[in-house]
């Protein structure tokens, strides 16, 4: 007889603390490093209460030094620990970009395989939250044209455990960023049990017939909630949930593609270079004769980042009726 | 984006400006600094040129109006806005108009109508049709004047389900032609497309003027199968986008029937078909086309697209449906090889191998109506083409000739239905007298 | 290679607790970081390979700190100039060649520039030629030692002068402090990084000063001593070893040849300034400290470099022998697993 596993209810922010704290139960070689992980509990609560239980060797306060923050953690999983490094918000990621790059992405493609490097970086990231220049960037695009680097953006509780869990699990160096507008807003079923979501797989989060959508993230949620209100239109959209940036999942896409032959992909990531100019690329190569319309990207405007005055936020935001909007214009096509 | 056009003031002082004329018409591409209006006030005339570059999607002032500068006068689509303005409602599938924009309320400009009022040719008698309008692309079919052609999708599945584009109507934006359309058709069955409607016909096809007709009984009804359809769709289209007009000449036919009973028995030795009037005609159509090319055109909302190539459709008359095979650069070839061509395509008709390639691409259409004593006859364009000719009964009769002498002579009326929005009266006229002028030219000999 | 000099010989020597043995070995592994420097420079000029770095100058420093360096259980984090020292920890001159020769069979599979050696076997951690880079890794590797109470175990993490100047090696310092981790920080300064000169490169030139600004000890030694050198690497190694946390340790030297085989080191010093610190070459230095101290005869050192150029050329015809990588090997150890971006 089978027994549904106990699960529990809880938001995204939650879901990344209970399995950061399952992990280090687990673990002894893991342990988390960033600035204000330890004492303050991480500045959205995550960690809190952790330094007290697993001791300040495993929850290091760090110095405010976000190169050596990663490049320390590289050093430890060269070594054969699993450091879960942390960077406070993406914004502050940039000082990082010589030791994710160049060092941790290459570690063992350049010594062959004769060491590498099991390191998780987590950061929050997106906008949303009146956060305007320095706490809302996404910075996917910056990273995941980089080989030796695995990206995962989860969207909901379930894949937050299930990815974050295979990211600590990874021989490689895995980015895990969670959009910090979702860490309260989203709320969900999660099993209490152990278990991953294979790094790669996209989930299809809604059936369709004439429109497939792709997003990640807060708008994975928005998408959908437009592709429902356009369900009581009669319209039919398929809703895809990325998960997972790189390595990105080829099948999924080409799939429901093939059914419904339209494609708009929706990321709060500035349009420009962003990864819907990877999936367009592809799916032109792959799909061209599939498509009964133009591939469109609906993202965010090409300005630096959102402005703090909320007019301004609101303006580079997508809305979900804006969404919806879109969409029906596909279908229409 | 959608760019609201104002009048300008041209002038210091000046308050107000008529628009003397419209230089481009709604659906027209319009590059920016082109000049797309002639206005005038009381100081000066002057062109204005658009500010954008795209496509002019509304006129809201007539020829001759007066408004007060800053009023809007003209709405332009600019340029990579294929996703903008698009209409709400599907647009209706056989709509001919411009595809550009939704229709506004107000009436479309006045410029250049094409009138009705302009036909001078008499109203045809009205004979059932005896062409049908199978094959012919259609121009301007495929969507949105900023989309030409159909999709990558759309043509592979079309591809795949031997489907003619040109056959379906569009239930996209501003008419386009979508996947679930190709689906949808190909779903109805291989009837879909007209070229195998042929396999739907009861009976071994037959060319025009064999007896194999199976007559229906009074009181029944006869269920339209796809291809009934879509000649009936086809037929509507084509007498309400094209107004018809239509003349008639008598042609002498006595040398050339000489020459073509002197050759006949030779070439049906030389290739197994009979040889016909028929070649003979086409070599003069096609040079009489030569003289007036406007016969091989085909009206289109951004202009009179003459067509390159001179393909002229043969159209065959079978018991239960009619196709128009097409003979592909048939001004390139000689009676010889037109007689050839033809009797292929009806061979090919008769055993129902025609493919979808055989019946697209004509550009003008010939019918050979006589066979069963027609004297006359008003067929119906193909849509997509200016005009269609046909080669009526070779009736011997009593003529007058040149000296005021009475002879016998072998005579044939060419009929000819003309889509007035290309064609008027001088190149209709010219058109027939040309044809008439060179097939009493042809013969009594020489090589076919 | 010179066997003269000009300098007085240095005296008495001190041997800090080594035996003959030991400084025979030091000297043998000079000679060949010398012998296989050189062969690197013979082979470029004979087209065979495209690229070699000289380490000409650092013989001295190399080998005295490997001396200090315990074998299986310490782990260096060198830069691409360390030739000599990872010899002088275990790495062989086969490995050595492979390394020029990008050969399959060399541990990063020809994929580094040469000089950029890395092999677990030995604990010698991989590294880029990215400057200051691998200072947080070896770092983090200390934390490891510490976290796993490892005692008896450190880190030596070496760089020239140049590299004190990244960002990186600046909060690397800080946070082995912070956390007094068991690594020691060995600057080999030869006063040049490429074309910059040390009053270019930093306001204070005494690096080892430096220590103090991170709350941690600091030394200088004379870089052209071997043995001066094993000293104080020793003493750091220790203190790191025992739980006495970091130091930063500066040992002074000369570069003497230019950078690398792509540089021209005549565009920015004069050959004044490298006659005149040729004079202190380490090499012919510590042979005559050797022979007037009576541990080795001349005989025994031509023996000694003979033996090393025999070596060296048994090395040079094995490595050259050896299949290059295929053109599939290319896509092979990106991640563990498939490295396709689109799954």
């Amino acid at each position: 007889m089978a027994i549904a596993s106990p699960s529990k209810v809880m938001t995204n922010v939650e879901a990344v603390r209970s399995t950061l704290y399952d992990a280090l139960k687990r673990d002894d070689r893991a342990l988390i490093l960033g600035e204000d992980v330890g004492n303050r509990g991480n500045v959205f609560l995550i960690t809190k209460g952790f330094i007290e239980e697993f001791g300040p060797e495993r929850i290091i306060d760090t110095p405010i030094a976000e190169a050596s923050i990663v490049g320390i953690a590289v050093g430890m999983a060269m070594e054969g620990l699993r450091p879960i490094a942390e960077i406070q918000f993406a914004d502050f990621i940039y000082p990082a970009f010589n030791q994710i790059v160049g060092e941790a992405a290459k570690i063992r493609y350049r010594s062959n395989g004769e060491y590498t490097c099991p390191l998780v970086i987590r950061t929050p990231y997106g906008g949303g939250v009146r956060g305007a220049l320095s706490h809302s960037v996404s910075v996917e695009a910056l990273f995941y044209h980089v080989p030796g680097l695995k990206i995962v953006a989860p969207s909901t509780p379930r894949d937050v455990k299930g990815l974050l869990n295979a990211a600590i699990e990874d021989p490689d160096p895995v980015m895990f960023l969670e959009h910090k507008r979702t860490y309260r807003l989203i709320k969900d079923e999660v099993p209490e049990e152990y278990f991953t979501i294979p790094i790669g797989k996209a989930n299809l989060t809604k059936d369709g017939t004439q429109l497939s959508v792709v997003s990640y993230g807060l708008y994975a949620h928005q998408a959908l909630e437009a592709a429902r209100k356009l369900e009581e239109e009669g319209l039919s959209v398929e809703v895809i949930d990325l998960r997972s940036i790189r390595p990105m999942d080829r099948s999924t896409i080409l799939n429901s593609l093939r059914k419904t032959h339209k494609l708009l992909i929706i990321h709060e990531d500035n349009k420009f270079g962003g990864i819907g100019a990877e999936i367009s690329a592809m799916v032109a190569e792959e799909a061209l004769f599939e498509l009964d319309a133009p591939i469109r990207r609906l993202c965010c405007p090409d300005v630096p980042a959102m402005g703090y005055a909320l007019p301004l936020e609101e303006e580079f935001m997508i809305s979900t009726d804006r969404m919806a909007e879109v969409m029906r214009e596909m279908v229409k096509f | 984006m959608p760019t609201t056009i104002t009048m300008p003031q041209l002038g210091e002082t000046v308050t107000e400006g008529t628009v003397a004329q419209w230089l481009k018409k709604p659906g027209d591409s319009i590059e920016k600094y082109e000049a797309f209006v002639e206005v005038s006030t009381d100081k000066v005339n002057a062109e204005v040129p658009s500010p954008v570059t795209g496509t002019l999607s509304q006129l809201l002032v007539k020829e001759g109006e007066t408004v007060a500068t800053g009023t809007p006068i003209a709405v332009i689509d600019e340029v990579g806005t294929q996703w903008a303005a698009a209409p709400t409602q599907r647009a209706p599938a056989a709509e001919a108009a411009p595809p550009s924009a939704p229709a506004p309320s107000s009436s479309p400009p006045v410029a250049a109508a094409p009138s009705a009022a302009r036909r001078t040719q008499g109203a045809p008698a009205a004979p059932p049709p005896a062409a049908a309008t199978n094959g012919a692309a259609a121009p301007g079919r495929d969507g949105s004047a900023s989309l030409r052609g159909a999709s990558p999708a759309v043509r592979r599945l079309a591809r795949e389900h031997h489907i003619d584009i040109a056959t379906l109507s569009g239930s996209g934006q501003n008419g386009r032609v979508t996947a679930a359309d190709v689906l949808a058709a190909a779903r109805m069955g291989p009837a879909a497309a007209v070229g195998q409607a042929v396999s739907a016909a009861p009976g071994p096809a037959a060319a025009a003027g064999t007896s194999t007709y199976n007559a229906p009984r009074f009181g029944t009804t006869i269920p339209l199968n796809q291809a009934r359809r879509i000649i009936a769709e086809r037929m509507v289209e084509s007498k309400r986008t094209a107004p018809h007009a239509w003349s008639m000449v008598e042609v002498d036919v006595t040398n050339v029937w000489k020459w073509r009973s002197r050759e006949k028995d030779a070439f049906q030795r030389d290739h197994g078909y009979s040889l016909t009037l028929l070649p003979f005609f086409i070599r003069a159509v096609v040079e009489s086309i030569a003289a007036f090319p406007l016969m091989n055109a085909r009206f289109a909302a951004d202009g009179i697209y003459v067509n390159a190539d001179v393909n002229i459709g043969i159209a065959i008359g079978l018991p239960a449906n009619l196709i128009v095979p097409v003979i592909k650069n048939a001004d390139k070839l000689s009676i010889r090889g037109l007689a050839i061509a033809a009797g292929e395509l009806i061979d090919k008709a008769r055993r129902n191998k025609l493919k979808v390639d055989d019946l697209a691409g004509g550009t003008f259409t010939v019918n050979n109506n006589g066979a069963n004593g027609s004297i006359a006859s008003a067929p119906i364009i193909n849509a997509g083409q200016a005009g269609i000719v046909t080669m009526e009964a070779v009736v011997k009769k009593p003529v007058v000739t040149k000296d005021d002498a009475i002879a016998i002579r072998s005579v044939m009326n060419c009929c000819l239905s003309l889509d007035h929005r290309v064609v008027d009266g001088y190149v209709a006229s010219g058109f027939l007298a040309e044809l008439k002028k060179r097939l009493e030219a042809m013969g009594p000999d020489g090589a076919i | 290679m010179t066997t003269t000099s000009t300098q007085a010989p240095p005296g008495k020597l001190e041997r800090y607790g080594l035996s003959d043995d030991q400084l025979r070995a030091i000297l043998r592994n000079m000679l060949m970081q010398r012998q296989l420097d050189n062969r690197g420079f013979q082979l470029n000029r004979q087209g065979k390979i495209p690229f070699a770095l000289g380490s000409e100058g650092h013989e001295a420093i190399q080998a005295g700190a490997a001396m200090a360096f315990i074998r299986g259980k310490d782990i260096l984090a060198p830069y691409y100039r360390d030739l000599g020292l990872a010899v002088g920890i275990g790495f062989t001159p086969v490995e050595v060649l492979l390394s020029l020769f990008a050969r399959a069979a060399d541990h990063n599979g020809g994929r580094q520039f040469p000089n950029h050696y890395s092999s677990r076997r030995i604990g010698m951690m991989s590294f880029s030629s990215i400057l200051a880079a691998q200072i947080p890794h070896a770092v983090g590797a200390a934390y490891a030692l510490k976290y796993r109470r490892e005692d008896g175990r450190a880190v030596l993490v070496t760089f020239g002068d140049g590299t004190t100047s990244e960002g990186e090696w600046h909060e690397s310092m800080n946070f082995a402090a912070v956390h007094r981790l068991p690594i020691v920080f060995l600057c080999e300064n030869n006063q040049w990084a490429i074309s910059t000169p040390l009053s270019m490169q930093m306001g204070q030139p005494h690096i080892w000063k430096r220590a103090e600004g991170y709350g941690m000890p600091g030394e200088q030694f004379d870089g052209f001593d071997p043995l001066a050198t094993y000293d104080v690497v020793n003493r750091a190694m220790q203190r790191a070893r025992s739980g006495g946390g970091p130091s930063l340790i500066e040992g002074m030297c000369y570069r003497f040849l230019a950078h690398s085989t792509d540089d021209d080191d005549r565009t920015y010093r004069t050959r004044e300034e490298v006659e005149k610190q040729r004079a202190n070459d380490p090499v012919p230095r510590f042979e005559r400290a050797l022979v007037e101290n009576k541990v080795l005869t001349a005989p025994d050192i031509d023996a000694l470099r003979k033996d090393v150029l025999r070596e060296t050329n048994e090395a040079t015809d094995e490595a050259e022998a050896m299949p290059y990588p295929q053109p599939s090997d290319l896509y092979t150890n990106i991640y563990e697993g498939a490295w396709e971006p689109w799954q």
